[in-house]
């Protein structure tokens, strides 16, 4: 017997339905509170790392000045802002965030398929986190190994944070990947199984396609991190060998003996080079659907767009070694690698002249949401651009461990994410409140960003051309680094102390419009998909009310020539239109 | 289901297609099912990790590899007979595996009583393997085997060893208790209340899955 999809079903899924305080805001099994929390949580933590990453602008720029920052904290400073920014902000925030919320709404489902499991998700995650930050109050702080934690350094004696910081580093990274797993089953059985009448795979929205397949790279990448973070925390607690080689201490003989380093390098790394997609694909999706709303344009390309994403993440799994070029891995490996580094240009491109063209001729609406996300498509080019540089095996060479590569990465997987993520907060903030923001201190929190933003990272791709290292506490007299380049590391402190003070008109006006923001719109951008259709803003516990919706079009339809309005909601059925509009959907 | 409207459907490579892009679902299965398969292919990964890394490890270790067909030899009868221990492990595993697949047979004919009873003599087997597998840990530790060294060589034969069997191991206790609990619920009607036994092949695949794992672990770290 055929197994009856739940949108056909009578009874539909049976949700838990909350009774009291805690169960509706605390313990909460409905996925847009369980959103709300993963959210902030993320941004709490998040905030910790900007500030970490102030002080060490504050060092770069003023040595000798700062009693408090002394070598080991810079370390240490350095390895928490990595790992937060990238695992405990960004991952966190836009799958359990942003996926959380978008999933089950943009395909017309009531809830995640097991909301008890995703609520345990986020404690779970919650935990990671209480975990992740008691390494700053116990003794030798947290790990200075370097957010990659490379051993033989990061357990052994000397490198900060050698005993308890990276102890709980480690387990504060297991605890989140099984946080990430229980959250990840759910959005991915969620998209495949749990969609409402007429949503077919090819007629989602962008965005579930970018977190969808983010998911999943993210069920596979993270075991080998897992795994070696087993593997390090027994080398270092049991005194095993897997990545430790025979190793002089001091002088002193270690009892390590035929491990390999460069093991622990390609486990991370086979996660590492997946998680910068699992942090851009859905960037990706979710800018295709702010570009297309705010442009009234349907998307240029939504099957390339979608297979694009498929593509990225397929060869996401077999460019990791990229990052090793001198690790003093096989020479020949640096071939195979930078060819399918650049191989991955191509589907990226596609999506960037994609959103381009679907800007071209558009009637584009500057509002907050679709400033940062043009802003996006500038901080993405120009990190992408520099990507094709630190692809190949010879410019990597000279560029690798200078300036060059914080600002590539930075404008590629730091504030390319983050443009994306406070262009989706604004963006659906409406929903998720029932209140607007105020765009005048949007669009001040947008210029001041994005040009504050540039002014830190382009400078740094000249230092590492100058050819000044990174991770450096100090440049000390180093005669081939110019006094001009401390010019610069002046300029760019202040720059980068200006974009952590312009967030707090962020925070001020989230926070403000929260309680006294004036009541919005319930489809304030007149946008297509089904997360703007429902029947109460903020969606109520089961988000359809008595039924589900139907949908009978792609989510892109946006000035269709003879349709009443410049758009057609997703659930508008043909006989709603007259003269009936032209049905994308069918076309797939 | 009517025959004709298969009959418009269509085939090869463009029915495939159509059939992952329908709507509602992708998979006509339950969403429980269709999660742990999620579920287990990336725990595949994890375990095709441990592995890579052991056989890693065991090329950059500069001491020589313990035979394992040595060290895993048991003396029956006065007789050294190599890997006999590991043999009757993964005899037993692979026969639950069978005896799972009973239980998921009795569970499609909604047969309570056999379902239960099936499901306990896996979880027994289950409970014999972990045992055995207890016996064989103590053995080696006797003999000084040691997660950090060992008499017999590298060092990273007891470091894997011990990790990638115990997590294996795990896993086995994990799914024992599962089966338990499956089988009480099983005894106790509940899915007959529930109208379907969906949930006992949900407990099959991972059980099988387990079982498979081991195939390849006993394959790269006994046979090699």
């Amino acid at each position: 017997m055929a197994y009856v999809a739940i949108a056909d079903r009578d009874h539909e899924q049976h949700l838990h339905d909350p009774q009291t305080f805690i169960t509706k805001y605390i313990w909460s099994q409905d996925h847009k509170v369980i959103a709300i929390q993963y959210s902030l949580t993320a941004i709490f933590v998040g905030l910790v790392a900007l500030v970490l990453s102030g002080m060490m602008r504050l060092q770069l720029a003023f040595p000798d000045v700062f009693s408090f920052i002394a070598p080991i904290e810079y370390y240490q400073f350095i390895t928490m802002h990595g790992m937060i920014m990238v695992i405990y902000l960004l991952t966190a925030l836009l799958l359990g965030g942003f996926g959380n919320y978008l999933i089950p709404l943009m395909c017309g489902s009531r809830d995640m398929v097991f909301p008890f499991m995703n609520m345990l998700s986020y404690w779970v995650y919650l935990l990671s986190v209480i975990i992740l930050l008691a390494s700053f109050f116990v003794p030798g702080g947290p790990t200075g190994a370097g957010w990659t934690l490379y051993p033989p350094q990061a357990i052994t004696d000397g490198t900060p944070g050698a005993g308890w910081g990276i102890m709980l580093m480690l387990a504060s990274l297991a605890v989140f990947i099984v946080a990430f797993t229980m959250g990840g089953l759910n959005y991915v059985t969620t998209v495949l199984q749990a969609r409402c009448r007429g949503m077919t795979l090819m007629r989602m929205p962008l965005s579930v396609w970018g977190i969808f397949v983010a998911t999943v790279l993210g069920l596979l990448a993270f075991p080998a991190l897992f795994v070696s973070a087993v593997m390090m925390v027994f080398d270092s607690l049991l005194g095993t060998s897997f990545f430790m080689p025979a190793i002089l201490d001091r002088g002193e003989q270690t009892a390590f003996d035929g491990g390999s380093p460069i093991l622990f390098q390609h486990l991370f790394w086979f996660f590492g080079h997946p998680e910068v997609y699992i942090v851009a694909l859905p960037a990706f999706g979710i800018v295709s659907d702010l570009i297309s709303t705010h442009a009234r344009k349907n998307i240029f390309g939504y099957r390339q767009m979608v297979w694009a994403i498929v593509v990225i993440g397929g060869l996401s799994f077999i460019v990791w070694a990229h990052h090793m070029y001198v690790s003093g891995m096989n020479p020949y490996f640096g071939f195979f690698f930078a060819t399918t580094t650049l191989i991955i240009a191509v589907p990226t491109a596609i999506k960037v002249y994609n959103w381009v063209l679907t800007l071209w001729r558009g009637d584009i609406h500057l509002t907050v949401p679709m400033l940062f996300s043009i802003g996006f498509l500038f901080t993405f080019i120009h990190g992408g651009l520099t990507g094709l540089f630190l692809g190949n095996v010879v410019v990597d060479l000279p560029l690798s461990d200078t300036y060059f590569v914080v600002g590539h990465f930075h404008m590629v997987m730091g504030i390319s994410p983050i443009m994306v993520v406070f262009a989706a907060i604004y963006h659906w903030f409406p929903k998720m409140t029932g209140r607007m923001f105020n765009q005048t201190l949007g669009k001040i929190h947008f210029w001041l960003t994005f040009l504050g933003a540039y002014s830190i990272y382009l400078p740094m791709h000249y230092l590492g051309i100058l050819g000044v290292p990174r991770r450096y506490y100090s440049m000390g007299t180093t005669d081939f680094v110019p006094e001009s380049a401390q010019a610069m590391n002046i300029g760019i402190t202040y720059s980068a102390i200006l974009v952590g003070v312009v967030q707090l008109v962020f925070l001020v006006n989230i926070a403000w419009s929260i309680f006294r923001g004036e009541k919005a719109d319930p489809n304030p951008w007149k946008a297509n998909s089904l997360e703007w259709q429902t029947p109460d803003t903020p969606p109520k516990h089961g988000n359809w009310g008595p039924d589900l919706p139907v949908v009978y079009r792609w989510a892109y339809d946006y000035n269709v020539p003879g349709a009443p309005e410049d758009f057609i909601p997703q659930n508008t059925p043909p006989d709603a239109l007259h003269p009936a509009g032209r049905d994308h959907g069918k076309a797939h | 289901m009517a025959t004709d409207a298969a009959a418009d459907m269509p085939r090869g490579m463009e029915g495939v297609v159509q059939d992952w892009a329908n709507d509602k679902q992708t998979f006509q299965v339950p969403w429980g099912k269709a999660m742990m398969w999620i579920f287990l292919l990336s725990d595949t990964f994890i375990f095709s990790v441990f592995l890579t890394s052991y056989m890693t490890v065991r090329v950059s270790t500069t001491e020589v590899w313990p035979n394992a067909s040595e060290v895993f030899a048991l003396t029956l009868f006065g007789q050294s007979i190599p890997l006999i221990l590991i043999a009757i492990m993964t005899f037993i595993l692979i026969t639950s595996s069978g005896t799972m697949a009973m239980a998921v047979n009795f569970g499609y004919r909604k047969d309570r009583a056999k379902t239960a009873a099936m499901l306990l003599i896996t979880a027994f087997f289950g409970a014999t393997f972990v045992g055995m597998q207890a016996f064989e840990w103590t053995k080696l530790i006797e003999e000084g085997v040691r997660p950090w060294g060992n008499p017999m060589g590298a060092p990273q034969f007891g470091s894997s060893f011990f990790m990638i069997t115990g997590f294996h191991g795990l896993h086995v206790s994990a799914g024992v208790i599962y089966l338990l609990v499956t089988a009480w619920r099983v005894w106790s009607g509940f899915y007959d209340r529930k109208g379907t036994y969906e949930t006992v092949e949900v407990a099959g695949l991972y059980w099988h899955f387990v079982d498979l794992v081991w195939v390849f672990i006993f394959a790269f770290f006994y046979l090699w």
